[in-house]
Parts: C-alpha cells; structure tokens; sequence
C-alpha cells in the first residue's frame, strides 16, 4: 500500500530524513519508535505533503500512485489520513461542520453523492455510538479551547469519520490518561481491517499492548535503525535507545 | 515554531482572497447629467428636478453654506490624493420619463442591471420577504412591495418621493440625528443629496418583510449622495439592508452618504450593510471613496438599534455607525467585519454614547487585512454623567493574511460616570500555513480551507445578519457557510 524509498527530506538545505525506506502493506500496523528529534513527525508530515519539508531524493508511492506528486488534499482524497501531533484549532468553526465539509469534499472528489446535514449528522452519531463515544466535542469549534488530551481523541474521532485506507498516528496517545489510552487504542482496533493499515509514531509501550503491531521500526537521525516484531518495542522499553547508536542502520 | 512568516506561502494565501471584482461592468445608458461642479445653482437644480418644497431647498442651501466654511477631516488613518469638489457631477440620472407608474414603465436596462447584480425587481422573483428599493446613480429606479407595506402602515419610499408626499414625516426628522453642519461630508450631503430611503414604521407594527436598497453607482466622474431615513416609532421592529456596487473605473468616485435611524420607546432597527463598492486594482488605481456619516438614535426607553456591517469594497472606507443611547434602557449594538486587500484604506469603527440609565452597547469588530491594505478601527465609547450603570462590551479581533498589510486599534473610552462597566477585548491573528495544511490533510482545497478559517472568523458578526443576506456575506469572502452555525 504504501512504498518508501530511500526518501530525504529537509528543510533550508538541512537534512532531517536521509535515506528512509518503509513498505506497509494493507491490513498491517507499524509503529515508529525512536528518540526526541529523529524524524519521525517530520516522516509524517512529508507523507502528508506538508509545503514547509522539502524532498531531495527518493519516491513514495501510495496505492501505486506517486505520492509526492499530490497536493496535501489530494493525499488525503486518495485515502491518506495523519492524526497530528498538534492538532491546530479553527476559530469560530463547528468541529461538525468541519468534519462535514471535510466529508463531502471528499466525497466529492471521489464522484460520490455530498451529504446534507441530516445525513451527516445521522452517519456522525453511529460513529460516535460505535466507538462510546458522547458528542460533547462536536458542537464546539476545532480543537478551539480543547484540552491536550481531547485534541487527541478529536484526531481518532476525525479518522473514524473520514475512513482512510492508511493512518498515520503522531504520538496520538502522548497526553493521554491512562483510560483514554484505551479507549483510543479499542478505537483504533474498530477500524483495523484487511484492507486498511496504521502506522503508529509513539514513545510507550502502553498502546501497542492494546494495538500488537505487526512491524516496530527505530528511526534514528531521519533513518529507520532497526526494525522487528512487536518484541522489539518490549525490548526498547527495557533497554532505551542507547544500545541501537551502535548499530549500523538497515535497509 | 512559527512558519507564518514564509513568503511564499503567504502568496499563496494572498491569490486566495485576490477576487476579481466581479460587478465591475457598466451599463450604457443615456443618462440626464447636471454639469460638473458645485454652486448654488446646481443644488436649485437637483431640488428642481426632485420637485421639492421651498423649505426643502432652503435646508440645502443653507447645509451648502456651512459647507464652504469647513475643512475636510483628515485625522482618520487615511490617505488619499485632495478631492476636487469641482469635477464632480452632483447629479446624474438615466434619462426617462418623469413619473413612473408600474415597473413595465422602466427601462429595461436597467432591471436588466439590477438581475445581473443578483437584485430582480419583480416582485414575484424576489426573495419572498424582501421588500427592495433600487437606486441607480442619483434616482431610485424601483420600490418593490409597496402595496403590501402600506397595507400595514409600512411607508418605505425613495427619499425623493418622500419629501413629495410626506413632507410632514421628512421634515420633522430629516436632520434631527445627523445635523446639517455635523461634519464635512455631512454638510455636503444636506446640500446635494439625490436620492436614498424612507421608512416609517407606524406605533406597533413589526414590519412583515425585510427592507433592502441596493445602490448602483454607473455614470463617469458622479458622485452619489444618499440620504436614508428610518423612523421606528413607538413598539414597531423593522429590518433593513443595504448593499452597494459600483463598475470599475480607474478615476476615483465619491460616495458621500448620511443614515439617520430613529427609534422611539420600545422600537427596534437592525440596520444591516453589505458594502462591495469597486475597491480599486491591484496597483491602487481607481475605486470608490467611501466616506459615510451614520447614527442611530435610540430616542426612547428600551429601544434598541443595530448596525451590522460587512465592507469589502471600496479604496477608501471612512465610516463609524453610531449609536446615542438617549432613552433609559435602550441598546446599541454595532457588529462589523471589513476586509481589506491590495491597496485598500479602511478606517472604520462606531461611537456608543451612554445618556439614559441601565443603557447598554455591544462592540465586534472584525478586521481582515491582506495584500498592501490598511485595516484601522476606531471606536469611542462615552458615558455620560446622567447614565447610571451604563454598561460596554468591546471586542475587537484582527486577522493577518500576509506580511505586508497593516491592522491599527484605537479605542477611545470616555466615562464620566463611576458606575460604569466597561469591557474591551483585543486579539491579532494571522492565517497560518499550519491552518490551511491541517484543513487540506482533512481533504479541503487550499482554497476552500482559506474561506473556512476567515469566515470562523467573522462568525460572531455573520450570524446576525438576515439569514437571506448571511449568504451573500459570505459568498462575498469567497465561501458558503451553511451549516455551520450553531
Ligand atoms: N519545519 C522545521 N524547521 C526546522 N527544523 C525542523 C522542522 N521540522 C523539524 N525540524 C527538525 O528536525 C528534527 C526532527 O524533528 P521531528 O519533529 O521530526 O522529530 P520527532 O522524531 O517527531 O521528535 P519527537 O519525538 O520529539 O516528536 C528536529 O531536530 C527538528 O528540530
Ligand atoms: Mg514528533
């Protein structure tokens, strides 16, 4: 589903990413690990197409189509959804009017019929029923005034709405309590299917017990260090980074 | 970390809100010009024209003579090239015959001109509930709905008509808000005023339809100089809307109007304006100057008088809607966005002046700027000695889009009663690359995303405009809001 290769990016001529490779196929979930300022929401936001980053060298391709060659809202027409790792807030817009126009844009652009607001607000309330969710958060403007926490679980309650075939999850369960952790990862777990796959960026241990991902990788200095089974997230949480300087990097 | 400041992405931005102009046309039509310039012929002439009475011909040749003795003001945050009183047509009218009966008897250029400005003047056509007035240059081409108004009491008549056929209601107010010598564009509109509105709404009644003028600025080197009147007497409620556009030309054209609103014990007026004057090119060249004179006064107990306005057009904008809270009681309220791109100059704000008990007033004010333009608000509040527990809420939000533009706050605040209670709040914001990616990683087009984030902005202000011009509002800034308010 998803091909990186040999990716570099930066920004004013530094380079943060030299040289990742990743592939992710459908129905998988990857979790990033690695240290404070090695890349990983820069990884990201330059799998979203934010302008700031800038792409050396290397391609990505998603679903076979060259992702950088999209525009950020075509990258997420065509199915690609990142849970950010500061949601940014919009004054004055309802959380549900957005979701609504970001719904139907889509929609939209696929060739699919638009939703007016009683269907919309149909479709909304089986969501938040799906996943225990009340709707306290939707009749209030984006993320405006929303705690750390809620902002996080406003990203998961996007990501159930918009149902894209790849998620990219920046350290969605950082400022979680312990239960929203959860409920975070059992909603996520909802939305696992053969034809969808996360790629899961986090510090803890916590919501991969809930999440058991397929693949762990190490990025270290904007490239992927190590990779293995969930084992090895277990072990990173023993050991730290540390031990991993040494390595040489794979792929 | 702070990525607002890249240059290209605020280009970006900048493309987004730099809209054509999209009622620049003209029409050609015929039009009965006064020759260019000012003296006391030329004002004996539009009285003539407008067949009015002696005492009105009187009151303008004495606003005229004022006018000689003053000097144009030039404290507000402006700037523009002197203004040559002389080289302007005072009145300018599209040839037809003199009295017209049914609306089969205008040209049908011109409802043809008002159809493309999205203003049908068939009456079955019309938004159901929108009674309009149609002013082209300096003549009111069309009133719709008048039989269904008067069935209620309802007078709304171009003010020409007015001061013919009810000379009583016109002279009793005419003046009594704004005075003849109240400021330099004032004194030049009592002297040359042409046309504009009259409403009188009778003790009680809550007028059935919404009430609308749509101004049409199309002659070369004209002026337009309307006069608006609105009485609300005792318990009546009455809503009223203007919108405004003019053809691009590259001179730059004068508007100079005066809006007197007056409400008596328990009455209301929500005064609502969509201002989309041609506002110049891109290097500044052209537009309409915009230079207005509007109060409302809330002469009786518990009346209340709203101004809402939405101004993106115009060069220059100099305007401050304003309410004198006589009565005990009564409410001001003054709700504004102004946006200003290219080389725009917007000086705009309101002044609240508490005189009776327990009033109240409400300031918001929205202050959009891009491109090269200048964005000030200036607003005053005062309270007089006798007003006892007066209370001000001010807020007063700027928006940034781009690096290049400017956006001033100036409140004035004056109370001379200690039981005030004054609240003012001040915000400057940017629109961020940050906002627009996090709009577009949803799926929404840059554009789209720019259009969502200015009008959450303008919320607070859009929302109490009538729902049928909420649309156009924010058609106006590029986007429709439905839905979203709640
Ligand atoms: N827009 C930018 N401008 C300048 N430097 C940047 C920018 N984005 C990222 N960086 C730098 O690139 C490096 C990687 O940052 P990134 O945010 O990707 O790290 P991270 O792995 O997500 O860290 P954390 O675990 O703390 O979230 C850091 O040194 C950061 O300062
Ligand atoms: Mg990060």
């Amino acid at each position: 589903m998803l091909e990186i290769r040999n990716l570099h990016a930066g920004v004013d001529g530094v380079e943060i990413l030299n040289g990742v490779n990743l592939s992710v196929n459908a129905g998988e979930v990857h979790a990033i690990m690695g240290p404070n300022g090695s890349g990983k929401s820069t990884l990201a936001q330059v799998l979203a197409g934010h302008p700031t980053y800038e792409i050396t060298q290397g391609t990505v391709s998603f679903e076979g189509q060259d992702l950088l060659e999209m525009g950020p809202d075509e990258r997420a027409i065509a199915g690609l959804f990142l849970a950010f790792q500061y949601p940014v807030e919009i004054r004055g817009i309802t959380n549900g009017y957005f979701l609504q126009s970001a719904m139907n844009s889509i929609r939209k652009a696929r060739g699919q019929e638009e939703l007016d607001t009683l269907d919309f607000a149909e479709l909304l309330e089986e969501k938040l029923k799906e996943i225990g969710w009340d709707d306290s958060l939707i009749h209030r403007a984006v993320n405006e005034g929303f705690s750390g926490g809620e902002k996080k679980r406003n990203e998961i309650l996007q990501l159930a709405v918009l149902e894209p075939k790849l998620a990219v999850l920046d350290e969605t369960d950082s400022g979680l309590d312990i239960d929203a952790v959860r409920s975070v990862a059992e909603a996520v777990n909802r939305f696992r299917s053969d034809e969808r796959a996360f790629v899961v960026v986090t510090h803890y241990q916590r919501i991969l017990d809930y999440l058991t991902p397929d693949h762990v990788h190490v990025l270290s200095k904007g490239q992927v260090a190590k990779s293995g089974g969930k084992e090895l997230a277990l072990e990173l949480e023993a050991k730290g980074y540390d031990w991993l300087r040494e390595e040489a990097p794979v792929g | 970390m702070d990525r607002n400041d890249d240059p290209s992405a605020s280009a970006a931005i900048d493309q987004h809100v730099q809209q054509p102009y999209k009622y620049g046309w003209s029409t050609d039509i015929e039009s009965d010009l006064a020759p260019r310039g000012l003296n006391e012929d030329i004002i004996r002439l539009i009285s003539e024209k407008k067949n009015e009475p002696e005492w009105m011909l009187e009151w303008r040749l004495k606003a005229f003579e004022r006018w000689l003795t003053m000097k144009e003001p030039s404290w507000a945050n402006i700037r523009y090239d002197p203004i040559d009183y002389q080289a302007i047509h005072y009145y300018a009218a599209p040839k037809q015959q003199k009295k017209l009966e049914s609306l089969d008897e205008v040209d049908p250029k011109l409802i043809e001109t008002f159809e493309k400005l999205g203003i049908p003047l068939e009456e079955q056509k019309r938004l159901t509930g929108v009674a309009v007035d149609a002013v082209f240059d300096s003549v009111s081409v069309a009133t719709t709905f008048k039989a269904e108004l008067a069935k209620h009491g309802v007078i709304f008549l171009p003010i020409s008509e007015a001061i013919v056929e009810h000379p009583e209601l016109v002279e009793k107010y005419l003046g009594s808000v704004v005075p003849r010598t109240d400021n330099f564009f004032a004194a030049l509109n009592s002297a040359v005023f042409t046309d504009g509105s009259f409403v009188f709404v009778p003790k009680g009644v809550r007028c059935p339809l919404e009430l609308s003028t749509y101004f049409r600025i199309n002659a070369t080197s004209t002026g337009q100089f309307e006069r608006t009147l609105i009485v609300a007497e005792e318990g009546s409620h009455v809503s009223y809307l203007e919108g405004c556009s003019a053809p691009m030309r590259d001179e730059n054209q004068l508007h100079a109007a005066v809006v007197e609103l007056v409400a008596l014990d328990d009455a209301q007026i929500k005064y609502s304006t969509i201002q989309n004057w041609y506002p110049g090119d891109e290097t500044g060249s052209g537009g309409i100057y915009n230079f207005v004179t509007k109060r409302g006064r809330c002469a009786g107990r518990n009346s209340k008088i709203s101004w809402t306005q939405v101004e993106t057009g115009s060069a220059i904008t100099w305007k401050y809607p304003s309410c004198m809270l006589e009565g005990d009681n009564s409410v001001g309220e003054f709700y504004s966005v102004a946006v200003t791109n290219n080389h725009q100059q917007a000086d705009t704000g309101t002044k609240m002046v508490h005189m009776g008990k327990d009033t109240k007033s409400t300031i918001i004010s929205k202050g959009i700027s891009a491109g090269r333009s200048q964005n000030t608000y200036r607003g005053q509040v005062k309270i007089m000695k006798g007003a006892e527990n007066a209370r001000n809420y001010s807020q007063c939000d700027s928006m940034l889009i781009g690096d290049q533009c400017g956006a001033h706050t100036f409140p004035y605040i004056d109370v001379r009663n200690s039981t005030a209670i004054m609240e003012h709040e001040a915000t400057t914001s940017k629109v961020g690359e940050d906002q627009i990616f996090y709009c577009q990683q949803r799926g929404l087009s840059e554009e789209d995303a720019v259009s969502l984030i200015v009008n959450g902005f303008c919320k607070e202000v859009f929302r109490e405009l009538p729902m049928e011009f909420a649309v156009e509002a924010t058609r106006l800034l590029g986007v429709s809001l439905e839905g979203s308010v709640g």
